[in-house]
């Protein structure tokens, strides 16, 4: 690269290319290559091995059901356990980043950004074993009460599961998964804020609040929003957690705590591949393909969100 | 109006001055003093009859205290200041509960079935009580070994096309861009995708533990990419120009100077990237399955590892259920100690072998 600075055109190149840069050129765009040919052989084997069990006809496979009415429910259970973890992980990830970018004492700060990333290195398989064994049969209690008190709404219609296994459960499990992910990015986006704005909100007088709802909110408003998206994308791929903690069911229901729950498509292939043969394993294929479709659309989005951010703010 | 105040009657009119301009405020120990109460209480209440959730609720809610308290003395702007602060403090606590949790269970449950005949022998003929792990650890550490070799070539070859022949041009950005893509690939996307192409070879039912890395190599990849393309770019370009100044050529520049300069960095990226996929249990469940023998052969059928293992003896633990559970835990320990073990190593690396001046 900085061997091009000058280009001489008229004279004969003083350096010729010599056969070890040819070589070694040649292997690391081949490699950059591979990658390419990686993602199309994503699409491409995905599909070749998944169409078969989209056309398959209702009696080849083992659900007994076409290949819509199959994997409508796990799309919206897939939807519904990543919204749930969404909502209750955001708020607290922008908390949690806020607490270590402006509010913790500043020698702190880089250790307490430390622990949260622990919750990252912890293995999924890990989680769906701590929210079987242990969160599922803690928070009966709590369903139990949301029950008595909120079954009006039918979010909480119950009746509420004795053994905890709900989709609520795994979408509280899954929102631990991806709060360290999104803390990550707000954080980093958070500390990005150009410092004369915040002090310049810190001499007129504004609290710490003010600043930050003035200064750094406005500047990391699109870059909160793809942190988000890329947790959802996390969310909606999560498979062990959702697999050891879910008792699923082939339903589409509001419910959140009772018994029967929608499966996700993640899970769903977990549980069934093992034992799967024929036109069922095409079918659990093809139903990966749609979750391969719907996280690529989600982050394909916030790396855009991401992207333009970068053109207006100058902050790269 | 006292006459025992010594200072002069100039010092005194300042001070009021002041303090009509600065509005009141609590004591600087307020903060301190609620949040001790609130703990106080929170600890009696869970030592009590109320149990620990109740207790730490209530204690929680005590330190509400604070704003309201705050709004009768200095005001509504400030009192929203304290309640945000309030609140932010108790986002970071809130995320440390599963975390203390989830470590406080792993080991709780995981120490009981620990023993050196638990790490050294496998599952071969086992049925109620005994048995261990030994085949998972080898399937783990020969299927990630494995991924580790097919990725780190790859990856790093793929980063110093980006960063040293690509520069920024359209078909280096096109590559970045798919890494970003390749990054938000699901696990099990990459389990499938495995199995769709070893099908094609060696029949439907197919179960590798090649199979396996090659799924976790489509995870690692991007990972490497990324962490080797940002610390080759932090190499500084004198360095390059230096090399070439002298007539090296680019590529022997790249091998003995822009590389062993960013290599603690590289090491600690792929270490944090083996540590990100060896938990990885989704792909290994499809393609490598799981057996209860020792197979040291990735190229011959099934092969058992430490996070499938703790999947299967969790989730389905037969009759009767308490060993199978126990011996769950104690491979989410194995497992969940060498992760937090590679995370120390990449940190470690990172502190000692990076370049001076860079740490």
């Amino acid at each position: 690269m900085t061997s091009q600075l000058a280009p001489e055109p008229a004279k004969a190149r003083r350096t010729p290319t010599r056969p070890g840069d040819r070589v070694f050129f040649g292997i690391s765009f081949g490699a950059a290559l591979v990658i390419l040919l990686t993602l199309a052989g994503v699409a491409i084997f995905l599909t070749a091995e998944g169409i078969p069990g989209v056309t398959a006809s209702a009696d080849q496979v083992k659900s007994g059901l076409s290949f819509p009415a199959y994997v409508g429910p796990l799309v919206y259970g897939t939807l519904l356990a990543a919204v749930i973890a969404l909502v209750l992980a955001v708020p607290v990830a922008i908390g949690v980043a806020l607490f270590i970018s402006h509010f913790s004492p500043r020698r702190l700060s880089s250790v307490f950004g430390y622990v949260i990333d622990l919750l990252a290195a912890v293995p999924s398989v890990v989680y769906g074993a701590w929210g079987i064994i242990f969160l599922a049969p803690t928070i009966v209690p709590f369903y139990r009460w949301l029950y008595d008190n909120l079954g009006f709404i039918p979010l909480f219609a119950g009746p509420p599961s004795a053994t905890g296994s709900t989709i609520l459960t795994a979408g509280i499990v899954l929102a631990i998964m991806v709060l360290p992910i999104v803390t990550a990015i707000c954080r980093e986006i958070f500390l990005q804020t150009p410092r004369l704005h915040q002090e310049a909100a810190l001499a007129l007088g504004a609290t710490r609040w003010e600043m930050v709802r003035m200064a750094v909110f406005p500047y990391a408003r699109s870059g909160i929003v793809s942190a988000s998206m890329l947790g959802l994308g996390r969310a909606l791929g999560e498979t062990m957690a959702v697999a050891m903690v879910l008792s699923p069911a082939l339903v589409v229901t509001p419910n959140l705590i009772s018994s029967t729950n929608p499966n996700t498509i993640a899970s769903n292939i977990a549980l069934s591949f093992p034992e799967a043969s024929g036109l069922t394993v095409n079918a659990l294929i093809a139903s990966g393909l749609v979750l391969f479709v719907i996280t690529f659309a989600v982050n394909f989005a916030a790396r855009a969100i991401v992207d333009r951010r970068k053109d207006f703010s100058g902050a790269n | 109006m006292t006459t025992t105040d010594p200072r002069p009657q100039r010092d005194r009119d300042a001070e009021e001055l002041l303090s009509s301009l600065r509005g009141n405020t609590l004591p600087l120990w307020a903060p301190r003093v609620v949040v001790g109460i609130a703990a106080t209480v929170a600890v009696l209440g869970a030592l009590s009859s109320l149990g620990v959730v109740r207790g730490v609720l209530l204690g929680w809610l005590l330190t509400f205290a604070l704003p309201i308290w705050s709004r009768v003395v200095e005001g509504p702007r400030k009192a929203t200041d304290r309640l945000v602060t309030l609140l932010v403090y108790s986002a970071f606590s809130l995320a440390l509960i599963p975390l203390g949790s989830i470590i406080w269970t792993v080991f709780s449950r995981g120490l009981s079935v620990m023993s050196a005949e638990f790490l050294t022998y496998s599952m071969r003929n086992v049925v109620g009580e005994g048995g261990g792990i030994y085949h998972a650890i080898m399937g783990t550490l020969l299927i990630t070994g494995a991924a580790t070799v097919i990725s780190v070539p790859i990856g790093l070859f793929t980063a110093i096309y980006i960063v040293e022949y690509g520069d920024g041009n359209r078909v280096s950005k096109g590559i970045r861009f798919l890494v970003d893509v390749m990054t938000g690939i699901p696990s099990i996307v990459a389990g499938l995708f495995a199995y769709a192409l070893f099908v094609l070879f060696f029949g439907e039912g197919v179960r590798m533990g090649i199979g396996g890395s090659v799924a976790l190599a489509v995870l690692m990849i991007p990972v490497v990419v990324r962490s080797s393309e940002e610390m080759l770019k932090l190499v500084p370009n004198e360095l390059r120009e230096a090399s070439l100044a002298l007539g090296v050529p680019q590529w022997r520049t790249i091998a003995k100077v822009v590389v062993p300069t960013a290599l603690a960095g590289i090491v600690t990226g792929v270490t944090l990237a083996i540590a990100r996929v060896i938990g990885e249990t989704a792909p290994l469940l499809i393609i490598a399955g799981a057996t209860d023998s020792t197979n040291f052969n990735l190229f011959d059928g099934r092969m058992a590892t430490l996070p499938v293992f703790a999947y299967t003896s969790i989730r389905f633990p037969g009759v009767p259920p308490e060993f199978s559970i126990d011996r769950g835990w104690g491979a989410a320990l194995t497992l969940l100690v060498i992760v937090m073990l590679l995370n120390l190593v990449a940190r470690l690396v990172s502190f000692f072998f990076s370049p001076k001046g860079e740490r």
